[in-house]
């Protein structure tokens, strides 16, 4: 089994494999492939350990992946509410960030629903 | 969709002078102000501008990490005070 960027790649097409890593979609797989001349289409347990070489030097240099991508992240969510900006404050509640609806739905922020007993008349 | 850069970020026109009046002074005053949706630029910086949010207004002090917001985004709308205790709990 190969591994980049501290992932374990499971044996699929390269083009696929990539995406498994945190910050590397099919786009930016499918251009790895290009610039590093490997075929997309391969399956990773194929490859030599050159070509896994040439494929890590690539991502490491070019590509914010995996933990320094989630602490990019994470910074800029601290930024927001570090300067009591809109966006910080629902980031601080966990409410949907962009404006959309809370009546109902925002499930994936709110998280769970929390029944509220005596609602009902 | 984002604002063409051709145009250059939106500042009220009544807010840019006085800015760049209190900037040349020094002067320390609030500025009081509607315009909400006027963006932060550097000038603004160690100023404090009074955002109006429909009813009051809020004192927003400008810091360098402010810079490319718009004043709005500082001075909320809306307040939520808590959803109404059931009536159980009232105690009837």
């Amino acid at each position: 089994m190969a591994r980049i960027a501290g992932v374990d790649l499971p044996n699929k097409a390269v083009k696929i494999a990539l995406t498994y890593i945190f910050g590397i979609g099919k786009v930016s797989a499918i251009e790895i492939c290009e610039k590093t001349k490997i075929d997309p289409d391969v399956r990773i347990n194929t490859l030599s350990n050159d070509e896994l070489a040439v494929l890590r030097h690539e991502i490491e240099e070019n590509y914010k992946v995996e933990g320094r991508l989630r602490t990019e992240v994470a910074l800029n969510i601290k930024r927001l509410m570090d300067i009591g900006c809109y966006r910080g404050l629902r980031h601080r509640k966990g409410l949907p960030v962009r404006g959309q609806k809370t009546k109902t739905n925002a499930r994936t922020r709110k998280g769970k629903k929390k029944t509220v007993a005596g609602k009902k008349k | 969709m984002a604002r063409s850069i051709k145009k250059g970020p939106f500042i009220e026109k009544k807010l840019l002078k006085r800015v760049t009046e209190a900037s040349k002074t020094g002067s320390n005053a609030m500025i009081k102000t509607y315009s909400r949706a006027s963006t932060i630029i550097p000038e603004m910086v160690g100023i404090t501008i009074s955002v109006y949010n429909g009813k009051t207004w809020i004192p927003v002090y400008v810091t360098e990490n402010l810079v490319g917001h718009k004043l709005g985004e500082f001075a909320p709308t809306r307040l939520f005070r808590g959803h109404a205790a059931s009536d159980k709990k009232k105690g009837r």
